[in-house]
């Protein structure tokens, strides 16, 4: 299943066949699209409040990434108690395939009483299990475990479901990634590991990070099938991803895809990239920008033309300046809801005595 | 009535869950054909089938982590550290990911972490350590302590079916020491967060938990015989959430309290009981809290040195002969 053709910082695919490879209706590939747009809006619009002073945290950016968030989620199946992802920091896009809202994202950064963790947690660290998503800790690697441990339930109830779970290329340097993969592929766990080679760990680049070329080699080293494709690739991501969950819905154990792709923005947006080389910045913007790879593919189909496109562009934009109405002005939390939901027993933290002085 | 060990007891209250509720599973290492390294799940593979009693990697990150994405799916599984020691290489998946769960992203995660600890068996710096204090620390997690067979057997059934994360610790040097006539048929589930008096007392108090009940209960006996001391212990079962009200209420009763643990001085536990003591009961107080606890170093090896670190019997009958006359 190993491909070496990825491209890295210094290798950028200069031709494409016309044709649409992966067996997607006219339908699905303006729905892709649609979260593509979605993703890339919104987080501009976040970047609008966090000037504003209206993100409380920090803003983290998935900029040249949302291609393979987007394509990698858009190939699991849907739904109530269907496949659960866990998407990372610059995995909006997947979240918001798999059915998070608008304005439950710009709650989350705004710290409001009514995001999905009541201003407890940040950003995309949220989740519904129901609807197949579970939101990150900061713990790099953590998720791989836990998303084993979900597997290990679809084994065990033998259900026909798969989990899917993303790590970075400098995630890939934890015990726990190392741990969960191991784990999971004793167990033959329905499972599908993305590796984002975005080739900036904060600061650090891969070969400060690890000595392989390929995130694919580390997962091998575990028996793990595994496969390297171009993550600005939308539709190498999903069929290469498709086939992973179709075979681990199968009862094939778990499936690694790395997709290669490039960090565009600072790790958050404090972050003057001072690291990152200008020119590599530019070329990946000029040459590889995935929503511009993919826009191009449609458009050369002749299934699609540029005013479908305006019409999906000018909706979501009404989608996101509709969600930013809805929530920009609601209060924060109540201090003293802090308290609650440490436990289900006993309910509340104990106020503490000087709070009552 | 069967007198069970404290082992016994403990397998019993698993295998009980076991067959009550099929979402109750086991993962560790060796728990499978072996039945864990002290015997604990001896036979339960057996009886319940590879796919719930699981063995796995040398990985206690990842069956901590996968213990919690079965927990967050419904199901119910008791993670086993082979021997507790080795729950620090799980530090970070309990302490962030576990504990953090349901106050974070309102995620249920039921599961059950357990595993052999203590001393007073010559297990050496690794296979003797008692890790209550650093989880103490972590507001979501709940730890037990059962002191008695009764107690290991009520408190894991009700541990299995606690609603958030526990942590059991089940002292080795009890499993086969400790025996008690426990009734057949008879549900045992003990409360979690209430304390149990293990002895009644007017002269002062003992606050313990774990081995050291055993030990302190020994010295109370001789202290009665040889100076006509009355002791009171109080055996705390479970150590998050604490119960204030029943340590509050002995020392209301003598006026004098001795803290007696296992674990090492700095930062155990009974700095965190004497707080709350002070805090509560100051005026109550006709001497000053005191600890009879290890000495602030790795537990060693040899039985001289061993001997010397953790607390004896006789610590703490002089301890309490110095507070009783304070």
């Amino acid at each position: 299943m190993t491909s070496r053709a990825a491209p890295t910082a210094k290798t950028i695919p200069a031709t494409q066949s016309t044709a649409l490879p992966a067996p997607l209706s006219r339908d699905q590939l303006f729905e892709i699209y649609y979260y593509l747009r979605l993703t890339r809006t919104l987080e501009e619009r976040l970047v609008a409040l966090y000037r504003q002073s209206k993100v409380i945290g920090g803003l983290f950016r998935s900029l040249g990434q949302e291609g393979e968030s987007v394509a990698s989620a858009y190939a699991l199946e849907r739904g109530r108690h269907r496949d659960i992802l866990s998407p990372l920091i610059r995995n909006l896009g997947s979240l918001l395939v798999m059915g998070a809202q608008p304005v439950e994202i710009l709650r989350q950064y705004m710290a409001k009483a009514e995001s999905p963790t009541r201003g407890r947690e940040l950003n995309v660290h949220f989740n519904d299990i129901e609807k197949g998503y579970l939101g990150q800790i900061s713990h790099l690697g953590d998720m791989i475990p836990v998303m084993a441990g979900i597997a290990l339930t679809f084994k065990l109830r033998g259900e026909a479901r798969v989990g899917l779970v993303y790590i970075g290329d400098g995630g890939t340097s934890t015990g726990t990634f190392h741990e969960g993969l191991n784990l999971a592929a004793v167990q033959r766990l329905p499972l599908v590991v993305i590796g984002e080679y975005n080739h900036w760990a904060y600061s650090t680049p891969p070969e400060k990070q690890f000595a392989v070329r390929d995130l694919a080699e580390k997962a091998k080293g575990y028996g793990i099938p595994a496969v390297t494709v171009d993550g600005n690739d939308v539709f190498a991501v999903y069929e290469a991803t498709k086939l992973a969950v179709d075979r681990a819905r199968r009862g094939k154990g778990v499936h690694f895809i790395e997709v290669k792709t490039y960090r565009r923005k600072g790790h958050a947006e404090h972050d003057d990239q001072s690291y990152q080389p200008k020119e590599e910045l530019e070329r990946w913007a000029r040459e590889n920008d995935p929503v511009d790879r993919y826009v191009a593919r449609l458009l050369e189909s002749d299934l699609v033309n540029e005013a479908d496109l305006k019409e999906i562009d000018d909706r979501v934009r009404l989608e996101v300046d509709q969600a930013t109405d809805a929530c920009v002005d609601e209060p924060l939390p109540a201090a003293e809801t802090a308290l609650p939901d440490v436990y289900v027993d006993p309910p509340a933290a104990d106020k503490l005595w000087f709070k009552a002085l | 009535m069967p007198e069970v060990t404290f082992l016994e007891a403990l397998r019993q209250g698993m295998w009980e869950e076991m067959e009550r509720d099929e979402r109750v599973f086991i993962l560790g290492e060796d728990v499978g054909a072996y039945g864990g390294a002290f015997k604990v799940t001896d036979g339960f593979a057996k009886r319940f089938g590879e796919s719930r009693v699981i063995d796995t990697p040398i990985s206690e990150a990842a069956i901590v982590g996968a213990a919690a994405g079965a927990a967050h799916m419904g199901m119910r599984p008791v993670a086993e550290m082979q021997f507790i020691d080795f729950i620090s290489c799980a530090y970070d998946m309990l302490t962030n990911y576990v504990a953090t769960a349901r106050y974070r992203a309102g995620l249920a995660t039921p599961m059950v972490v357990r595993g052999p600890c203590g001393g007073y068996v010559r297990g050496g710096p690794f296979h003797s350590q008692n890790p209550e204090a650093a989880f103490l620390h972590t507001p979501g997690l709940k730890i037990v302590y059962p002191a008695t067979a009764r107690d290991a057997k009520g408190l894991i059934k009700s541990s299995i079916r606690d609603e958030d994360p526990v942590l059991y610790l089940e002292h080795k040097w009890l499993y086969r020491r400790i025996k008690e006539q426990l009734p057949e048929g008879e549900e045992i589930l003990t409360p979690i967060g209430k304390a149990r008096l293990a002895r009644e007392g007017k002269h002062l108090s003992i606050v313990t938990y774990g081995a050291t009940v055993w030990k302190s209960l020994e010295a109370a006996d001789q202290l009665d015989k040889e100076d006509g001391l009355s002791v009171e212990v109080l055996d705390l079962r479970t150590l998050s959430p604490m119960d204030d009200a029943a340590i509050m209420q002995t020392v209301q009763k003598t006026n004098k309290v001795l803290i007696v643990h296992e674990d090492t001085r700095t930062g155990g536990i009974a700095g965190e009981i004497a707080a709350r003591i002070n805090e509560r009961a100051f005026e109550w107080l006709d001497g000053p809290i005191m600890r009879v606890t290890a000495h602030d170093v790795p537990i060693p090896y040899a039985p001289t040195l061993e001997d010397f670190v953790l607390p004896q019997t006789e610590d703490i009958v002089k301890a309490s002969r110095w507070l009783a006359a304070y």
